[in-house]
């Protein structure tokens, strides 16, 4: 097991390679001159040669490149132009208000898609069924900015349950003490019930907009591959061994049916992490998504960039996380490693 | 394939054989025919929607900014007094226009190289598969992101962006198709008619891949219409006041909390329906192509 | 309900199937898949039902364990089992029989079982659930049950997980599983089929001896009536939905009744018959006679060739290494292997020797077999010859020629490729999807053959076709419209096109019916006698072998172990591996 998860770990570096490789290239692709660019629009000649120099702009690329990974080493991404602030300071400090998001947006979501695509699955043709169908189809067409703003308007607007789309809680109370950066979380050791509603209270507008998102995918695949194993031989054959419907659907097709399940996760997780930029937008959450747009809308590159490579790292994680994953339930990848 | 022999007294040449599967299809499946029907619509609109509409999608009017939807202005008017209605689909146009030329791209790079690289193995295969690779490393909106905010923000580079991150998907599936059929009983066969490797591949591997690439073309129209739309609501590509359903989903936001839904409402319904009409129209022809692959 | 069983009268049969019809609802309405059945199966009886695909022989058998599809269900009859309605029997009674009183075993044994639960604990899935153990003994018993099938080292192979195990293994532990509770009557689903004869013996020979043992009755189901005869006590007919015939096995072979069970077993290739006699009798007749008066008579029709002229085929040394690969191999695992080529640098890979070192030749307008079971380098060899892939050493002559130094990839290009042509072992996967049969055909014709103009091409394909004897107006038909054999007839068309003179066999009628292989073998037969062509014929059936080829090669783990003409091999073999094989063929009752 162990040594699964070392060579799998040791299977992500070319990808984290292939990711500084790319995200550095997107700069130096930045049309007209970088500098100028990073100087802002106001800057003179001199500021502008000045700040090549200090880029390193003047030097040939591959040594432009030894500079970039070895400031990202130091965990150097830049300083944004608009604030003046070091750019990893400023995600560092907005990352968890992201995560936060994410994760209960992707919780709740499988929460509901994997049991609904089991049950769809388990008794086709039934009312669940064309329940999950009509959900999958019409999930994966709903664009999640609209969404957002289609809850906000009915919770907010109408029924007035929800706040306002404003960030992660209410102008009056204050974020409870920083430990963990996640609200829902803090507030309950410090055993703050009031934030702990109030922040409840925010996340759930986003979260469902995010669940919404992904409830499609998941249950879809849940339900296909579901289908698939149902019909498999292995499962006749323990029908016809007589074994209970809870044995066969429990021990033998579930766990089965999981693995793809889990793969889907990746992609799953591919859009969370872009949609999760929208729907930050939609609700003005204070995360990294949020800060990129702004960053975006004021040309500030380094912010975007830092961004970027940020994601791509956490979403190779997240894939590692979910190999491990998969060889927790497949033996067939557990022991060949 | 058995589903084929349903139609035994068809003639067996192709157009004629696979319209007739079509017609059956859609006979038989009321939501396909429900989605083609909305496609023609959606490609109507394309074409002539700036013909026909009733006000210039472009005009303001601060005198009767903000109205709700009425007879005079079905959709309503947004802040600048203009019709809504008019700029929905008026937008049409713009918004088909990226998803069709991404895909049309994506289709050229990521599936003749997927196509080659299962086909050839070797060193093709190890530098396809390292950029798709590459790429995959990446959450997709996210590089699409930062993609558009290096190369500039124009409509073209969405396209660009669009097809990029769409490029493993293609050259995975057209990498697999091509290789399980590498060495089937009829490549080997065509070999031994004389068939050289290219022939084989472009005379019979990519026309028995070109269905399976087809319903995926369909299947993705509709990401790459929310991709674009994604892009112009967070600011990218497309600038105001060009009529795009992203970017005035994106103007009404900030109306929708005030109570003036329609500004927002009816651009991001226009955009689910399209996005919603490509995916069933590629689970339709999904099922045209290979009824067993039903889900 | 169980306790009533053992008491029942000695006449009742165990299992008494009337009546039966078991419909399937399709888009295109209902379909009768099984049209009024009546089978029965006493106390321990053995008993075959034996039919062709599409029969229905295995929907009779779901039938009985309620197992059917969601689309399927037992429209009329009744089926006792000991006493119980099974038609009308609850899910939670029709539990309790399945597993205890009647198991299953399937054909594919390693799809069979739970790929991700250890198999011991999969048996004692079973023993549980039908209170044969308890959680203090049940592991005891998973093992003892694996002892009994002969898996060696059992304790071991209880935490085995169904990808470490070999295909013969994963049987014995399907076996297992089917025979933890004891039940009464074991239905064996085609439990051979895939697998090799020496491994198909010692499968059946096991089922046998375990259900004697027990006194358990036995339904066996198969397309083979030469292995249903020789193990089973009855056998029962049935096409197309229908029962044909039921006979004990010695009358169904010396007298059979019905028209259907005649042509099938005439089909059926066994000891002491020609090609002619496989066809129905009248064909049959008109064959044979038509042969004699072309002075070659069947399989042993070497007429032509000539021992002092040089042979048309030498293959001298012929070596072919592949690097060993791992071990198995799941999906992801190859993906990661894709992703980071270089992260596993173990030293040289070690080479397998898939051929090593063989040497034979094929004289003019002979027809030579080359056999063996899977894995034994004989597909290899013939890949090689046909110049597909590349060897590793040795020479290949063809005519002279040494064909074997060019590379695969530019033979396709070269004058020679015409004349040495291949018909593949699975019709369907053979054909271009998106081809028509007369397309298909004019393939070879249009790379390499003289240019003519398209209705020449369109004249010499019919001509091709009436001469294997696929009607014209299948000519425009794809694939998916055409029967196995019309596949299998446009697959010869092509291969003879341009009259080669070698054509590789490549197991052409495994996946066909046995009345169809009849009727194709036959067909070859014809062909190469009108066009005097050689056949390497690879094949693993060593009934098929010894009626259309003039010599046979027997291969074993990559070396020839045996060689020389048919009758001398096939009667008189010298190696004990060619005995081993011609003794594990199952010989009905003559």
């Amino acid at each position: 097991m162990l040594r699964m998860v070392l060579k799998r770990l040791m299977l992500a570096i070319p990808s984290l390679i292939g990711v500084v490789i790319v995200t550095f290239l997107l700069t130096r692709a930045l049309p007209g001159d970088p500098a100028a660019y990073f100087a802002g629009p106001a800057a003179t000649e001199e500021a502008v040669a000045q700040i090549r120099k200090q880029l390193g702009l003047d030097q040939p690329l591959p040594q432009q490149f030894v500079r970039y990974v070895s400031d990202l080493s130091r965990g150097d991404m830049g300083v944004a132009l608009t604030t003046g602030q070091p750019v990893a300071a400023e995600i560092m400090s907005r990352l968890p208000a992201s995560a936060e998001l994410t994760l209960l947006g992707l919780i709740v979501s499988v929460l509901i898609a994997v049991p609904l695509g089991i049950l769809a699955a388990t008794s086709p043709g039934s009312m669940i069924d064309h329940t999950c169908r009509i959900v999958t189809t019409a999930g994966v067409s709903l664009p999640v900015f609209f969404t957002g703003l289609v809850l906000v308007y009915f919770f907010y607007y109408q029924l007035g349950v929800a706040p306002a789309p404003l960030g992660r809680l209410d102008v009056y109370f204050s974020a409870p003490p920083q430990i963990t950066g996640f609200y829902l979380i803090d507030s309950l050791i410090a055993r703050d019930g009031e934030t702990f509603v109030a922040s409840l209270k925010q996340l759930i507008l986003p979260a469902a907009t995010l669940a919404i998102f992904a409830l499609a995918p998941i249950a879809r695949m849940t339900r296909a591959s579901m289908l698939a194993v149902l019909g498999s031989e292995f499962v006749r054959t323990a029908r016809a061994s007589g074994l209970s419907p809870g044995t066969v659907i429990v021990t033998y097709a579930f766990r089965n049916a999981m693995l793809p399940v889990i793969t889907t996760l990746g992609m799953v997780f591919s859009f969370l992490l872009g949609a999760n930029v929208l729907v930050e937008k939609v609700f003005a959450w204070p995360g990294i998504g949020s800060y990129a747009v702004e960053a975006l809308i004021a040309s500030d590159f380094a912010p975007v960039q830092g961004f970027v490579l940020t994601m791509a790292v956490m979403y190779v994680m997240l894939n590692l996380l979910i190999d491990v994953l998969y060889g927790l339930i497949d033996p067939r990848v557990r022991i060949e490693a | 394939m058995s589903d084929a022999t349903a139609t035994p007294a068809a003639p067996t040449h192709g157009i004629g054989a696979i319209l007739r599967h079509a017609q059956y299809v859609i006979g038989e499946n009321k939501v396909t025919g429900f989605a083609f029907g909305l496609f023609l619509l959606i490609v109507l609109a394309a074409l002539i929607g700036p013909y026909i509409v009733p006000h210039d999608p472009l005009a303001s009017n601060t005198s009767a900014a903000l109205q709700g939807p009425s007879a005079k202005y079905w959709f309503g008017t947004d802040q600048l007094g203009r019709d809504v209605f008019s700029r929905v689909i008026v937008a049409t146009r713009l918004d088909f226009a990226i998803a069709i030329f991404s895909v049309a791209l994506v289709f050229l790079m990521g599936g003749l190289a997927g196509v080659a690289a299962g086909f050839f193995g070797g060193w093709t295969d190890r530098i396809v598969s390292r950029i798709a690779d590459t790429i995959m490393a990446f959450p997709l909106f996210v590089l699409a992101m930062g993609i558009v905010a290096a190369l500039g923000n124009t409509v073209e580079n969405i396209i660009l962006a669009t097809a990029i991150v769409n490029f493993p998907l293609y050259a995975r599936i057209a990498r697999a198709e091509a290789n399980v059929r590498r060495e089937a009983g009829f490549v080997q066969a065509a070999r031994l008619s004389g068939n050289g490797e290219f022939r084989i591949l472009l005379g019979h591997i990519l026309p028995n891949i070109m269905p399976i690439m087809v319903v995926q073309m369909s299947l993705t129209m509709g990401y790459a219409i929310l991709n674009a739309a994604g892009l112009s609501f967070i600011g990218l590509g497309v600038r105001p006041p060009t009529p795009e359903w992203g970017i005035m989903v994106a103007e009404g936001a900030a109306f929708m909390v005030s109570g003036e839904w329609w500004i927002a409402f009816f651009p991001g319904l226009a955009l689910m329906l399209a996005v919603f009409c490509f995916n069933l129209l590629g689970d339709g022809l999904r099922d045209i192509i290979d009824p067993q692959r039903r889900t | 309900m169980t306790a009533a069983i053992p008491n029942a009268p000695a006449e009742v049969p165990l299992l008494d199937v009337r009546d039966l019809t078991v419909e399937f609802s399709t888009r295109r309405g209902a379909v009768q898949a099984v049209k009024h059945v009546d089978v029965t199966v006493g106390k321990g009886e053995t008993v075959a039902i034996v039919g062709e695909s599409g029969s229905g022989k295995s929907v009779t058998s779901y039938a009985v364990m309620r197992i059917l599809d969601r689309a399927g269900r037992i429209a009329d009859g009744t089926i006792t089992f000991g006493g119980v309605d099974v038609g009308k029997a609850g899910e939670r009674e029709m539990r309790d029989l399945r597993g205890r009183e009647i198991s299953m075993i399937f054909q594919n044994p390693r799809a069979a079982l739970n790929p991700i639960r250890k198999v011991g604990h999969q048996i004692e899935d079973v023993l549980r659930q039908h209170a044969q153990a308890g959680s203090d003994d049940s592991k005891a018993k998973a093992i003892a049950i694996l002892e009994q099938v002969r898996i060696a080292r059992p304790d071991e192979r209880y935490h085995a997980f169904p990808f470490e195990l070999s295909g013969g293994m994963c049987q014995r532990v399907v076996i297992a599983l089917a025979l933890a509770c004891r039940p009464q009557l074991l239905i064996a689903d085609e439990p051979t089929t895939g697998l090799d004869v020496t491994t198909q013996k010692t499968v059946m020979d096991l089922v046998v001896e375990l259900t004697r043992q027990r006194g358990m009755s036995t339904i066996l189901i198969t397309h083979d009536l030469g292995l249903a005869a020789a193990y089973c006590d009855r056998v029962v007919v049935m096409e197309k939905g229908r029962v044909v015939e039921t006979a004990n096995s010695h009358a169904i072979f010396s007298a059979p009744n019905h028209p259907y069970t005649r042509k099938l077993v005439r089909a059926t290739p066994r000891l002491g018959v020609t090609l002619s006699d496989l066809l129905p009798e009248e064909e049959g007749v008109a064959r044979k006679a038509s042969r004699a008066s072309n002075g070659a008579n069947g399989a042993n029709g070497a007429g032509h060739a000539s021992s002092d002229e040089q042979p048309l085929l030498v293959v001298e040394g012929l070596v072919k290494e592949y690097p060993r690969k791992d071990t198995g191999g799941g999906s992801l695992k190859s993906l990661f292997k894709r992703n980071g080529a270089a992260t596993a640098p173990e030293g040289p890979p070690p080479v397998f020797r898939a051929v090593d070192g063989i040497s034979f030749s094929v004289r003019r307008g002979e027809s030579v077999g080359l056999v063996g079971e899977s894995g034994c380098g004989k597909s290899t060899t013939s890949t090689m010859v046909m110049r597909l892939i590349d060897k590793t050493g040795g020479q290949i002559l063809f005519d002279g020629e040494d064909i074997g130094a060019i590379p695969a990839r530019q033979f396709a290009r070269l004058p020679l490729r015409k004349r040495i042509q291949m018909v593949f072992q699975d019709p369907t996967e053979s054909l271009n999807p998106r081809f028509t049969a007369v397309r298909a055909i004019a393939d070879p014709i249009l790379r390499m053959g003289e240019s003519m103009s398209a209705k020449a091409v369109r004249a010499r394909c019919e001509e091709l076709a009436t001469q294997v004897g696929l009607p014209l107006e299948f000519l425009d038909r794809f694939p998916h419209q055409l029967s196995g054999g019309q596949k299998a007839r446009v697959g010869i068309a092509r291969a003879i096109a341009l009259k080669p003179d070698l054509v590789i066999l490549d197991e052409p009628t495994a996946a066909l019916d046995v009345s169809v292989q009849a009727v194709v073998l036959n067909l070859l037969q014809d062909l190469k006698e009108q066009l005097g062509m050689s056949y390497l014929f690879v094949s693993h059936d060593l009934n098929v072998v010894r009626l259309l080829c003039d010599r046979v090669i027997v291969m074993q783990a990559g070396r020839i172990v045996e060689e020389g003409p048919t009758e001398k091999v096939l009667g008189a073999p010298a190696a004990a591996y060619t005995r081993e094989l011609l003794s594990a063929i199952p010989h009905p009752p003559l």
